[in-house]
């Protein structure tokens, strides 16, 4: 089982560097944005990625609130962990984008503004898993969790409706994509998922160790010899 | 001009990643060397509580 | 045994007689929401035609700060004399004592909501070209919206450091949906349209939040 974390991570690195290679040589130019265009094989693969690991967390959650397993709570706080640092990246590539093409930095379009408030709503998922104590942790941040999932949809939908009415300049674009567009954005997003898969599981590694480590403190202060325990 | 910000777009991805990573690496190995200190008196407050 | 219902009247009518003698939330919360209306008068000019379009949006995030201040409180009596731990140690059904919070906290925001309203047309010159009357279903299914997740996040705050601020910081993102439709429902029937997709939209939330937080609300109480 050791040996399987260093060849998947070499498996991984390859991928990247292929799929790198897609987004950057392979996939033709774009007719009117021309080579900034190629940040969308960074950009959108970043926002599916992390929206799978946020369905990821929604499961999760509901399983800890129905069986009560560790190992779900750390998958929980991994996957959230991780799909935040993911749609961070979407956050950051979008302006990088826009500004080039569209000549602004910002735009409170449909995909932006949809895509910033699902991220403030995982940043406050983390919050509450730092600012509580202990043992109700992972209780209060799966309830916590199934709420924030349920609200995505509305999310989405509502800012959705609200630029039909208001209109601001899209980032992303729409329309048709050339075939080989669509590979090299496919293949972008395989090496981001894998990619992904191998820092959770880091993460995850990461927690468990934490947790053991809580617990040897726990125990050292349960059997060590106290001053005034004598009687 | 337009490959400056291709540039940045992909650069800032990879910082982000590995700044991320980095965290994860340096707590671990902290982690590591607490827990083998934690294991270490371990064996000598068991000798001394055998004494008193 | 004493039905679920008849626990969550009594559990709501002893809140509001206790805030009826003291008055501490009511006051607090009219007098914050004042402060708010005079502050903003300033960073426009409140009788333009063009604060016609802000002034939905004015109005709502003067009355979520507003009850946020009535969130924060509305577990702290219970705190203070140990009455959470008596009520989990009880039959009573958890979600008994959450609708007459939810239910407490929607009638001190509705009061507010009442009471600033008018001083809202005063101040800003307000007039509504549109149907007058989706606005006080607006009001009444966003209030529920609001103080049906404030209520459920204070109780989850209550286990946190820095308990104030977790209220808020928990309660405004996933609020967003509903901020929007009411902020922007209220815009438009202002300007002389109608707001039926917003008046389903939060309809919508408003059941979906209800019942996940009628369903949650007992893991979080005992929550170990």
């Amino acid at each position: 089982m050791k040996r399987v974390f260093p060849i998947l991570s070499v498996l991984t690195a390859t991928l990247l560097i292929y799929a790198l290679y897609q987004a950057l040589v392979v996939a033709p130019t774009e007719q009117t944005m021309g080579d900034v265009q190629r940040i969308f094989y960074y950009h959108v693969p970043s926002a599916w990625t992390a929206f799978i690991l946020f369905f990821v967390n929604f499961g999760a959650s509901i399983l800890y609130l129905i069986k009560r397993r560790p190992a779900a709570d750390m998958v929980a706080l991994v996957s959230a962990e991780v799909g935040v640092v993911f749609l961070l990246v979407n956050l950051v590539t979008g302006p990088i984008w826009a500004r080039p093409v569209w000549g602004i930095w910002w735009t409170w379009d449909w995909r932006l503004t949809s895509t910033l408030v699902t991220w403030l709503i995982y940043v406050s998922y983390l919050m509450l898993r730092r600012f509580s104590s202990g043992g109700q942790t992972p209780t209060l941040a799966a309830a916590l969790a199934v709420l924030g999932a349920l609200c995505i949809p509305f999310v989405y939908f509502s800012i959705w409706f609200f630029r039909t009415q208001h209109p601001q300049p899209v980032i992303g674009g729409d329309g048709s994509i050339d075939p080989r567009m669509m590979h090299a954005l496919l293949i972008n997003w395989l090496a981001f998922v894998c990619f992904a898969f191998m820092v959770c599981w880091s993460r995850y590694r990461l927690e468990k160790l934490q947790r053991d480590v809580n617990q040897a403190y726990a125990m050292a202060s349960l059997l060590a010899p106290h001053g005034s325990a004598r009687r | 001009m337009t490959n400056g910000y291709l540039f940045a777009a992909y650069a800032a991805t990879w910082i982000i990643h590995i700044a991320y990573l980095g965290t994860i690496v340096s707590r671990y190995s902290r982690l590591k060397r607490e827990i083998g200190e934690l294991k270490k008196p371990a064996v000598t407050s068991s000798v001394s509580s055998l004494r008193s | 045994m004493i039905a679920p219902t008849g626990i969550t009247r009594v559990t709501l009518l002893k809140d509001l007689r206790l805030e009826w003698r003291s008055k501490d939330a009511i006051n607090s919360m009219l007098f914050f929401s004042l402060l708010v209306v005079v502050v903003f008068s300033f960073s426009f000019d409140p009788t333009a035609e063009e604060s016609r379009q802000i002034a939905g949006g004015l109005i709502w995030v003067a009355f979520l700060f507003a009850a946020v201040v009535a969130l924060n409180q509305t577990w702290a009596r219970e705190i203070r004399n140990q009455v959470l731990d008596a009520y989990r140690i009880s039959p009573a059904p958890a979600n008994s004592l959450f609708m007459a919070k939810t239910l407490g906290n929607f009638i001190f925001v509705s009061v507010l909501e009442a009471l600033m309203t008018p001083l809202f047309i005063m101040f800003y010159r307000l007039r509504s070209l549109g149907p007058a009357w989706q606005l006080l279903l607006i009001a009444v299914l966003g209030t529920w919206a609001l103080v049906v997740n404030g209520t459920f996040f204070a109780a989850m705050s209550l286990r946190t450091r820095s308990r104030e601020i977790m209220l808020p910081l928990l309660l405004f993102p996933i609020s967003i949906p509903a901020l929007l439709a009411m902020v922007q429902a209220t815009a438009d029937i202002l300007n002389g349209e109608g707001a039926r997709f917003w008046i389903v939209l939060l309809a919508t939330y408003d059941l979906v939040f209800t019942t996940v937080c009628l369903l949650l609300f007992e893991t979080v109480l005992n929550a170990e």
